[in-house]
């Protein structure tokens, strides 16, 4: 069983975030970036998969800052290959990643695509499913507790209050993985600089994205807000709202 | 002249609540294209039909009852060939997620995902994503062609979209069998010890707690508050609480008397669980998190001196 694996840079949301002059994305020579935390589960969980039962996993980047540190800590965490996909940009819409992956799953070839459910700024649609699309594969989003057994797939799709189904898919499909089956493991630094003196990294160039559809970015702008909330001073502060609503 | 076409989402034999939100968009964004407003109902029953009277027509396409993913956009796509809407809305849900983005690519129609607002202006399509976790809203221009919008939960009330009534019917043909992927059962949550949908406070701790061992911490303060502890799907998913505390999204919806947001960011997907409780304190580090916009109070601070500060008080 071949997995790939793309793995996405995505701003660190806790950082402000900073618009760029044009006023239409972030600005993300000066954004703190970091794996997509979704990605991250969809990476562990194809590791968890291989431990399980067999199989190989090859995570994909897009070329850009930071690219070698992302692949290297997924082979530190035990991906079997690392694929840097040169002339993309990192930053382009989800169409536009879609159609540069398929490309490249269609040369490094694949049983499965695991992508993190989401993105932070999943602007125009998801990327699991767009490349599902791309590569004429089924593609469901939003699921978990995925179980291979020859040729299939079962797997869990989650909709709203913790109600569930339960699908069965013939491979090659593109699963958006919501949460792996464990807590992603952490790779430790030191691991990772070992893997950078003896591991490598392929290079894959990008084929042409070719046609998408385009929907043009207006702008981009914090949300107006309301009112907010009235800010406390202390802990005190607390109390004395929850004796006013009768709590204590 | 242009029609907005809804695909009605039901799950567990009932129309979702996004279908009534996404009837009140659609709507508003109807008079702006100047067309009307298409309900698509694809393994849907004459019962959910009844109660698509916001829409001024329901195509009714037949499948199995439960949603297919590849049955669903083979059918959905189906009626988009043969009608070309302007503007087909899903929701920016587990099942609307799938079929939008397969419709967008396979028929080369543009896309805007999670929009809090769509709209008209010149003959092109306008919409508003919220995105970066809700601390982003970026515009897009759709144009004036066909294009697929999903809708974000809790943007508008469903209550205006609620109208009991069938609207005219048009048969929608039947959606071609997926072959490769099969539905094999629906799962139904597992009942926890506690239902927090029915507490009159409740504790809810986020990521910002660090590890298993310091929920206790909530614990404490939740004995004492004679409230319930609940929590953030990273919590949940982590192992460290039942699936059955998880408020959002993809958990459950709460409306207690008061909410107290230990460490949680607030994002959208959280917000969507619990914005309609009547009372919401936030605990965060940080002074931007998106918590503090639905929070009535808010306190900027460590959770964890402001717990103790807290259980030295009480
Ligand atoms: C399809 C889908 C469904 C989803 N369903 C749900 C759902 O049902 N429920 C849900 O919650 N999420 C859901 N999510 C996940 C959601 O997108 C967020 O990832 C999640 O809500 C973040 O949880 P959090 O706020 O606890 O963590 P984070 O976003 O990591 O926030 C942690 C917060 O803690 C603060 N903090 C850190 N340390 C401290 C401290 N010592 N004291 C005080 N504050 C501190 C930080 O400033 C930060 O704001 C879903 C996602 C998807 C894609």
């Amino acid at each position: 069983m071949k997995i790939v694996v793309p793995l996405n840079q995505v701003p660190d949301l806790v950082e402000d975030l900073e618009i760029a002059d044009s006023g239409k994305e972030l600005d993300f020579e000066v954004l703190k970036m970091k794996l997509n935390e979704f990605d991250d589960h969809a990476l562990e969980e194809a590791l968890q998969i291989k431990e399980s039962s067999g199989g190989e996993v090859t995570a994909v980047a897009v070329d850009g800052p930071e690219v070698d540190k992302v692949l290297f800590t997924a082979l530190a965490k035990g991906a079997d290959k690392a694929v840097k996909i040169t002339g993309a940009n990192p930053h382009a819409d989800n169409h536009t990643q879609a159609r540069v992956l398929a490309g490249a799953v269609g040369q490094l070839g694949a049983d499965l695509v695991l992508v993190g459910v989401q993105s932070a700024g999943d602007r125009d649609g998801q990327l699991g499913p767009l490349l599902a699309a791309y590569l004429n594969w089924p593609g469901v989003c939003v699921v978990s507790g995925l179980k291979p057994e020859g040729g299939k797939l079962t797997f869990h799709k989650e909709y709203a209050g913790g109600l569930m189904a339960e699908f069965e898919v013939d491979l090659p499909a593109v699963m958006g993985v919501q949460a792996a089956r464990a807590t992603p493991r952490y790779a430790p630094v030191s691991k990772v600089r070992q893997v950078q003196t003896t591991a490598k990294i392929e290079s894959l160039a990008a084929a042409a994205a070719g046609d998408v559809p385009a929907a043009s970015v207006e702008k981009m702008e914090p949300p107006v807000k309301g009112a907010g909330a009235k800010m406390l001073k202390s802990a005190a502060d607390i109390i004395q709202v929850l004796k006013e609503k009768g709590v204590v | 002249m242009g029609d907005v076409y809804v695909v009605a989402e039901h799950l567990n034999g009932e129309l979702a609540e996004m279908t009534f939100e996404m009837l009140v968009h659609a709507r508003g964004l109807a008079g702006g294209v100047g067309g009307s407003v298409t309900a698509v109902l694809i393994g849907g029953t004459d019962a959910m039909a009844a109660k698509l009277g916001a829409a001024d027509k329901v195509i009714r396409v037949a499948a199995e009852a439960d949603y297919n993913p590849d049955t669903y956009a083979a059918g959905l796509k189906a009626v988009v060939d043969a009608k070309k809407p302007q503007v087909v809305m899903a929701g920016n849900t587990s099942q609307g997620m799938d079929l939008a983005n397969a419709l967008s690519a396979r028929n080369n129609m543009p896309m805007a995902a999670a929009c809090l607002k769509v709209s008209a202006a010149g003959g092109n399509v306008h919409a508003v994503s919220q995105l970066y976790g809700g601390k982003m809203n970026v515009t897009s221009n759709l144009g004036s062609g066909p294009c697929v919008v999903t809708v974000a939960a809790g943007a508008v009330s469903a209550d205006g979209g609620r109208k009991d009534g069938a609207p005219a019917s048009e048969d929608g043909g039947k959606a071609p069998a997926a072959t490769k992927l099969r539905f094999k059962k629906l799962i139904q949550p597992e009942k926890g010890d506690v239902d927090i949908t029915t507490q009159d406070v409740l504790v809810a701790v986020g990521r910002g707690i660090g590890k298993k061992e310091d929920i206790e911490v909530a614990v404490e303060l939740a004995d004492k508050l004679k409230a319930a502890v609940a929590a953030s799907r990273p919590i949940i998913d982590a192992g460290w609480m039942p699936k059955s505390r998880q408020v959002g999204k993809s958990g459950l919806k709460v409306k207690p008397k008061v909410y107290l947001a230990l460490g949680i960011s607030g994002a959208p997907e959280h917000l969507e669980g619990m914005k309609n409780s009547a009372t919401i304190i936030a605990v965060n580090t940080d002074k931007n998190a998106p918590i503090f916009d639905v929070a009535h109070y808010g306190l900027v601070g460590d959770l964890f001196d402001v717990v103790e500060e807290m259980m030295d008080e009480l």
